[in-house]
């Protein structure tokens, strides 16, 4: 039986449709409440503190020998910044956390921060990358220089003669405004002291608890063993829940103080200025391309505000970084010049979000290659045409090396299903009734599943990429796999169920999938990265072929054949032509109680371990909009939205369109709504969801999917990554095709979102605008 | 403020008195006081609609209302919904159709779908779309989540 490329129904779902779920917040019922008093000024100097008498309020001067959190990168041009875990002296940023109140219910405690009196004076505040750039800027931190935390690049290939043999040279500065990942569940954490053990388990909403759990107990100066931290059901993540934060910290060190279980819950307001943001960028390009449209050269100067402090492991270079590395693309580029910087601002640290990066360069490539194609005269297929990648595996300038993918012809069959001979003839007929259509185009190559090498070029100090899995049958026949991935709602349980079924042989209902919970898993570095399916999988498939090879040695004992006769299917060992069988669920037994017999698996006894740590695999894909655009009110409405994507080898359909359709609503999200916005003193303006807008059903359109399936073997399992391209390639599909939309007034747009204030400010700046 | 009053209603038909603050959410109250933790609060100023429970079978934001409003009401969430081992209707939709990944937002949809369903049968796809806009989603980009409440409308006509 082949379970991998069914549509199973998710195991995950039951438990969660009854409101069965238990999600921290869940958990915390009964736990004493902490509340965080956080900066509303975005920098100054703390000039008192001061609480009700009788009060538990924790101040930075509680937390002695508490050490701060200082993500590094082992590279000279990195500069390195410690949060304190309080502030400490100063604040840097609205939402900082100054203190922590503890009450017996959640109300109490606001009640109570409520009456914490922080007295800071002011200072002037570095909030845009101007002011931070401005000579004889004020520095956010004294350790960084002009602001920046790190200042790197790349020169590769000729591109000062690529420049000179241009027949077009393309220019524009992109920008990006920064935005909230969002996730539906706010942060938490939940930590309970055990006085029988002295251990406190440490109960979060997130993505990585083995790293939560070294970050934590480097912080406070304890063994790890100390600590247990679980990842119960988690309410989406995106990259936001990936980082160690001050919060974990403090839970942790008031719940050993007081020997007592206590609760932070996080609210939507503390979420949306307080937590993670991401995607403030502003990219100036320079292309040159050739005159019958071949690229030449790229030049870059990358800008990301990646806000007041780091996050832990990831850091804040991570976004400057991978902008750098990655701008490329799918596209065969030969000269290359970049400079990126991170420069530190008086704003929310950045966390990883969905993407990365890549759904800002994605679109702004995209962007330059449909600005190229209308200079020269070109059809914007035809411009991508000439410059898709299409020899594997491809070395790229930054030191990739991209595998076996399909971009060309994910490119043609997505302009296909969208018939564009119609749709231009449609649009024509519309522009003279005054509609105003467009067709947009995204293509994208999408890094995936990668392992230590990758994390290592970047010089992560915390280098992530291998994961682990153990697998133990037990007497009954019945499978636990331990992983060190942690998923936060993506299905990951059933799909990797789905793959360890096929590789042992038995029915994935008999197989149980554990996550996030350190006692129980193999140090693992969590669910990010789009590389769960394909690292943590790549372990569960070499495990599973380990399990089979012990159930077949005992089989073949048992049956007595050779064990290369055994093959082991839907729960039953069968010796190969025959109809000699026996059931697995026999044979554990005798595994398990009459071992004596059983020499070859004296060792391991129906368990195996295996580790993946894979060089990484790039998945694909082309994203086509179907744009309407309103002139008098600047709407956009989205009538159609294909994906053709080559994720190699689905394991569960089903999962990987849910994870497209996710990612492509948020990248609908990135281009057209959602905008975290500062004001000149650093306060946030969108503090609500009815501020910050992030779409709903009536704004996402129905998605068109349709699969292309490229073999690599730079993955085991033949599986690339899927979590993030839908945000990837949707934002630069629905830019390019509002500019198609938009022709007859001359309207060119290089900045996200593209809200109806700034397409009408456009328009009125066309200065065509028709009666 | 603290000053704590009795408030009576039924919640998924077993007659309940909790004895909470007048700000009491409805929200805090059903999870809190009732134990009842399938009701998520998801921004706790009514827009993401996690929250969501029939109230006299009509669909509420119970972050938006005070616990002692809902004196006297009939109140079902989602952990009334199914019958022993098998799930509501709606229920099943969501797991045939991939209608959640994290399931923070599930309970409230299920639960505005079902408010809508049991008012309007028959309601088309269009006002359907417009109504469950009332509800965020961060995971699934609402494509299933509509294909799922369409399959369990058809399924409850039969």
């Amino acid at each position: 039986m082949n379970w991998v490329g069914r549509r199973l129904p998710r195991y995950e779902d039951p438990v969660l449709l009854r409101g069965d779920g238990r999600y921290v917040a869940d958990l915390a019922r009964g736990a004493l409440a902490m509340r965080f008093v956080r900066s509303p000024v975005a920098c100054g100097t703390i000039r008192a503190i001061e609480a009700p008498s009788g009060a538990r309020v924790i101040t930075a001067d509680d937390l002695t020998g508490v050490k701060p959190l200082r993500p590094r990168l082992l590279r000279p041009d990195f500069v390195p910044i410690a949060q304190p875990v309080l502030a400490t002296g100063r604040v840097t940023h609205v939402g900082e956390p100054i203190a922590a109140v503890i009450a017996e219910t959640a109300a109490a405690a606001e009640d109570l921060a409520e009456q914490v009196a922080v007295e800071i004076e002011p200072g002037t505040p570095i909030v845009t990358l101007d002011q931070a750039l401005a000579p004889g800027a004020p520095l956010v931190h004294d350790d960084a220089k002009r602001n920046t935390i790190i200042d790197t690049g790349l020169d590769a290939g000729e591109v000062d003669a690529g420049f000179a043999a241009a027949a077009e040279i393309v220019a524009f500065t992109f920008v990006s405004r920064r935005q909230s990942a969002m996730p539906l569940e706010a942060r938490g954490a939940l930590a309970a002291f055990d006085p029988s053990t002295g251990r406190v388990t440490l109960s979060i909403s997130g993505q990585a608890p083995h790293l939560v759990r070294t970050a934590v107990a480097d912080a406070l100066g304890i063994a790890e063993a100390e600590l247990r931290v679980i990842a119960p059901d988690v309410g989406g993540g995106f990259g936001q829940k990936v980082p160690t934060i001050p919060e974990h910290i403090v839970t942790v060190w008031a719940a050993r103080q007081l020997r007592c279980t206590v609760a932070w819950i996080e609210d939507r307001l503390e979420n949306l200025t307080a937590s993670f943001h991401a995607r403030d960028q502003r990219l100036d390009l320079r292309g040159a391309f050739a005159a019958d449209g071949r690229f030449l050269a790229l030049d870059a100067d990358i800008l990301c505000n990646v806000g007041a402090y780091g996050n832990t492991p990831v850091t804040a270079a991570l976004e400057p970084l991978m902008a750098m590395t990655e701008l490329p693309g799918p596209y065969d580029l030969r000269a290359y010049r970049v400079r990126t910087r991170g420069i530190t601002t008086n704003t929310c640290p950045m966390a990883p979000y969905r993407g990365v990066s890549r759904p800002v360069i994605t679109t702004a490539m995209e962007r330059l290659m449909d600005t190229a194609a209308a200079r020269l005269g070109l059809d914007p297929a035809e411009l991508r045409r000439r410059n898709l990648i299409s020899a594997f595996p491809y070395h790229s300038l930054t030191g990739m090396v991209q595998d076996e993918g399909s971009y060309r012809q994910a490119m043609e069959e997505a302009l296909e299903m969208a018939d564009l001979p119609t749709f231009r003839r449609r649009q024509q007929a519309a522009r003279t009734e005054g509609h105003y259509l467009g067709l947009g185009f995204s293509v994208f190559a999408e890094r995936t599943g990668y392992g230590t090498p990758t994390f290592a070029a970047r010089k992560m100090e915390v280098t992530p990429g291998y994961e682990r899995v153990e697998l133990a049958m037990d007497s009954s026949g019945f499978v636990e796999a331990r992983i060190g991935a942690s998923p936060h709602g993506q299905g990951l349980k059933t799909t990797l169920a789905q793959l360890l079924a096929d590789e042992i042989g038995i029915e994935p209902r008999h197989i149980r999938v554990v996550s996030g919970d350190t006692d129980r898993t193999p140090y693992g570095f969590g669910s990010f990265a789009s590389r769960a399916a394909v690292v943590a999988g790549g372990a569960c498939k070499l495990a599973g072929m380990k399990l089979r090879e012990r159930l077949a040695a005992v089989a073949a004992q048992t049956l007595e054949a050779a064990a290369s006769d055994i093959e082991i299917n839907d729960g039953r060992a069968v010796v190969r032509g025959t109809d000699i069988a026996v059931g697995v669920p026999e044979l554990a037994r005798a595994a398990y109680h009459q071992s004596h017999r059983f020499p070859a698996i004296v060792e391991t006894g129906l368990s195996a371990v295996a580790t993946y740590d894979p060089g990484g695999t790039f998945s694909n894909a082309c994203h086509v909009a179907i744009v309407n655009v309103d002139i008098a009110t600047g709407g956009v409405n989205i009538e159609r939205f294909i994906i053709v994507e080559d994720a190699g080898i689905l394991i569960n359909p089903t999962i990987v369109e849910g994870q497209i359709h996710g990612g492509v609503a948020q990248g609908i999200a990135n281009a057209l709504y959602e905008e975290v916005i500062y004001d000149e003193g650093g306060n946030i303006l969108t503090g609500s969801l009815a501020d910050y807008l992030v779409p709903t059903m009536a704004e996402i359109p129905d998605l068109e999917i349709h699969h292309l399936e490229t073999i690599t073997d730079a993955s085991i399992t033949g599986v690339k990554g899927v979590g993030e391209g839908g945000a990837i390639g949707a934002p630069g599909a629905v830019l390019n095709a509002i500019v198609d939309a938009l022709r007859p007034f001359g309207v060119e747009i290089f900045e996200m979102p593209v809200t109806p204030q700034r397409i009408l400010q456009k328009l009125q700046e066309s200065g065509s605008l028709p009666r | 403020m603290t000053d704590k009053v009795d408030v009576a209603f039924t919640v998924n038909g077993e007659a309940r008195t909790v004895n909470v603050e007048p700000r009491r959410t409805l929200g805090d109250a059903l999870r809190e006081d009732c134990g009842l933790t399938g009701t998520h609060l998801g921004c706790e100023h009514g827009i993401c609609g996690a929250c969501t429970v029939l109230l006299d079978d009509v669909p509420v934001r119970s972050c938006l209302m005070f616990a002692v409003q809902a004196e006297g009401t009939r109140i079902r969430t989602v952990e009334g919904l199914a019958d022993g081992d098998r799930l509501h209707p709606l229920q099943q939709a969501f797991w045939d159709h991939h209608g959640l990944q994290c399931g923070f937002c599930t309970p409230g949809f299920l639960m505005l779908a079902v408010g809508i369903l049991e008012r309007e049968p028959e309601i088309g796809e269009t006002e359907l779309r417009e109504a469950l806009s009332s509800n965020l989603c961060r995971c699934t980009g609402y494509q299933n989540i509509l294909k799922s409440v369409l399959a369990a409308a058809a399924a409850m006509r039969r």
